[in-house]
């Protein structure tokens, strides 16, 4: 499996005088609605970074913003979409990706990403993701894994660490969470990555990876919910999580999957788990289905 | 890979006269009407219509897939239609619950599509395999919050295919999700079927915006009642919301913007209402009783307006067509002229209401109620009619009572 590396930052120019009208473009200002700024996310929240990193991946793996389409559900993560500024849909509960499915099927010149959270995505619309990883439908599927129902008020979901503590698990939580990378690629995810949103260098070059990927290409994001999660869980504020981010990651992409669960406090395994080529769903609907007639 | 024989491609449009399955005449209208994209989840009595339609949609260039669920069917729906194909599902009542909330996105969203529920006993399981019309209200109100819905009611396979036709038609020029609200009986119906050609069925395409990206300005729904809707992918970067949102399509979280919006997606229909309205009437005209129904109901009610007219009884009948919206005005003119209405329906008392409402205290509005599982025996609707035309009492409890007592409960247990 091919390592990613991270690119030498380019030399700073710093001014000697400061210039009296600065007209630069902001890095992301090409693909965000700029009319809808500021956005919604506390202070210290990790999906500005996601977004931030999503839209130099864009760039880099040269995607045509007008193809585009980024598909949320609803949360926090799931305002992503809107403030895109490509074919954007804010939909339903869970429901982004078959949503996303729909405009796939209907139109394959299109480039369609579901951007939102872990609960949408994993507890809610578990069965679709399941089902879009099997069939290897040509989406991407970026998720922001906070740990917790940020949008609500910080309540417990399927990805809540045994004994994290949210305001429907205030004795800490019992249940075992689930282990995306494992999930997304035991259901036949052709491409499956989790990253911090510390790594932002990494998690660019992986999104850009996802993007280019011919089939379901699968993203996982873990990110600070310090007004929620971190305060409840003693993680502290979201530099406090970061520098827990710095400390605890380790890259290991060859890692097997079943040792890539999370713990509170635990270590994060993070990496470009799973690149393969495998034919696409429409790849099989031609093959088996359109070579019936003439 | 599997052996395949070459098949040889049958047109989108099989003009000509058919014996056909009522589901199967719903699939055909549909792909006479352009749908290009099904996504659906097996159910009885509605499988026929996704099987039909796994059968024709790659020979005329277009995909059915089979979804996890019947929420994830609508959802993909919504997103085809966004990506410029007509677009259906079809369902039964489980699934028909199911798919409310993102009925619910299709209605505020303003996206085209046709949901065909094929109607079978409930609550819940019910009887899978047996007839019922108990998901009338919940095809008007089911999903959460204000908002109008356009309901077509087939009673034959040839309007399985024509009112199917028509739901496409109307969800396109108004861009909404429209109902298809059939019921086992219809659906299983064999019978004949006439497809005309190609010219001769009316097709309605959705507006979309005449200026190029880089010039459309989105207009404001003062001038605008229902805005041209572009496709994803050709420029307009559109942005679809489910939250309350303004004409960019950007959330509003404001009392005003929730008003503006929910009074105009009302609007687009009410507004319309004398287009979108259907109904067939007869001997209406000196009638004492009128029998107003729909589906298979009105199927079965003109033996009973037979049998009645035998005995010297002036009956009318009214069969609904547009379920929602309802002919009020109509009905309520009917009203004034009658001593009832006699309202047979497969549920305890549905679109009986809607008639009360629109007969407003002029007339008696007698509901012949059945729970499900068979149609009416069409004695239970003439004993309504003779009550209404002689003055006597009538309790629809009681007289289904009756009925039930002359059938001692039998079948076998599962």
């Amino acid at each position: 499996m091919e390592r990613l590396r991270v690119e030498e930052p380019a030399e700073i120019e710093i001014w000697e005088e400061f210039p009296e009208e600065l007209d630069l473009e902001h890095p992301t200002e090409w693909a965000l609605r700029g009319d809808r700024l500021p956005h919604i996310w506390c202070s210290g929240c990790g999906i500005g970074a996601a977004v931030n990193a999503f839209v130099a991946a864009l760039k880099q793996a040269e995607i045509d913003i007008t193809k585009l389409c980024v598909v949320s559900g609803i949360g926090c993560t799931g305002r992503v979409a809107g403030y895109m500024n490509c074919d954007s849909f804010h939909t339903t509960h869970g429901r982004a990706i078959p949503f996303a499915i729909g405009l796939h099927l209907a139109n394959p010149d299109l480039k369609v990403v579901v951007f939102s959270g872990d609960g949408d995505i994993i507890a809610i619309g578990g069965n679709h993701f399941l089902h879009a990883a099997r069939r290897n439908l040509d989406l991407t599927v970026i998720c922001v894994n906070n740990f917790n129902y940020g949008m609500t008020g910080g309540q417990s979901g399927p990805t809540t660490h045994i004994g994290g503590r949210t305001t429907t698990t205030p004795y800490g939580n019992p249940e075992y969470a689930f282990n995306l990378p494992l999930l997304a690629a035991a259901c036949g995810a052709v491409y499956v990555a989790r990253w911090t949103i510390l790594d932002l260098g990494r998690l660019r070059n992986s999104i850009a990876k996802a993007l280019q990927k011919r089939g379901f290409s699968f993203v996982e994001i873990i990110s600070p919910c310090p007004v929620n999660y971190g305060r409840r869980n003693q993680i502290g504020d979201a530099l406090d999580e970061l520098r827990y981010y710095k400390e605890n990651t380790i890259h290991n992409p060859e890692a097997p999957l079943e040792e890539c669960d999370l713990s509170l406090r635990g270590k994060i395994i993070v990496g470009a788990f799973v690149d393969r080529e495998k034919p696409t769903f429409l790849d099989l609907y031609r093959q088996v289905v359109l070579s019936r007639w003439e | 890979m599997v052996a395949t024989t070459v098949r040889k491609r049958r047109p989108a449009i099989l003009t000509g006269e058919h014996f056909m399955l009522g589901d199967h005449a719903c699939a055909e209208g549909a792909l006479a009407a352009g749908c290009r994209f099904f996504a659906g989840y097996p159910i009885t009595p509605a499988t026929e219509v996704a099987e039909r339609m796994a059968e024709r949609l790659p020979e005329v260039g277009g995909l059915y897939i089979q979804m996890e669920d019947e929420i994830a069917s609508i959802a993909a729906i919504l997103g085809a239609s966004w990506a410029g194909a007509k677009s259906m599902t079809s369902t039964s009542g489980p699934g028909f619950s199911l798919m409310m909330e993102n009925l619910g996105l299709g209605i505020i969203t303003e996206t085209p599509t046709v949901i065909v529920n094929v109607q079978r006993a409930g609550p819940s399981t019910g009887l899978p395999t047996l007839v019922g019309q108990g998901d009338m209200m919940q095809a008007r109100w089911g999903s959460h919050g204000p908002y109008e819905i356009i309901a077509l009611v087939p009673w034959s396979a040839q309007e399985c295919f024509d009112l199917t036709v028509r739901a496409f038609n109307l969800a396109e020029e108004f861009r909404t999700p429209v109902l298809v609200m059939t019921d086992a009986e219809v659906g299983h119906l064999t019978e004949k079927v006439v497809i005309p050609p190609a010219d001769q069925i009316p097709i309605v395409n959705r507006k979309t915006p005449t200026e190029p990206p880089e010039r459309y300005r989105v207009k404001s729904w003062d001038e605008e009642l229902i805005p041209p809707m572009p496709k994803a992918g050709d420029g307009y970067r559109v942005f679809v919301e489910s939250l309350t949102h303004d004409e960019r399509g950007y959330p509003v979280m404001h009392w005003t913007a929730q008003e503006r919006l929910v009074r105009r997606l009302i609007k687009k229909i009410q507004a319309n209402r004398e287009r979108i309205l259907d109904w067939k009437e007869r001997d209406i005209e000196g009638a004492e009783v009128v029998v107003l129904s729909y589906g298979i109901s009105a199927r079965v009610a003109t033996r009973a307006i037979a049998q009645a007219q035998e005995k010297g009884i002036k009956v009318g009948s009214f069969r609904l067509i547009t379920a929602w919206p309802f002919p009020v005005e109509r009905v309520r003119e009917i009203a004034g002229k009658i001593k009832g209405f006699v309202v047979p329906e497969i549920n305890y008392g549905q679109m009986v209401l809607e008639v009360e409402r629109a007969a407003a205290g002029q007339c008696r509005v007698l509901l012949v109620p059945c729970a499900g599982g068979r149609m009416h025996e069409p004695e239970a609707i003439l004993e309504a009619i003779v009550a209404v035309a002689e003055g006597r009492p009538y309790d629809p409890f009681e007289a289904a009572s009756a009925w039930l007592s002359a059938k001692p409960v039998k079948g076998r247990e599962d």
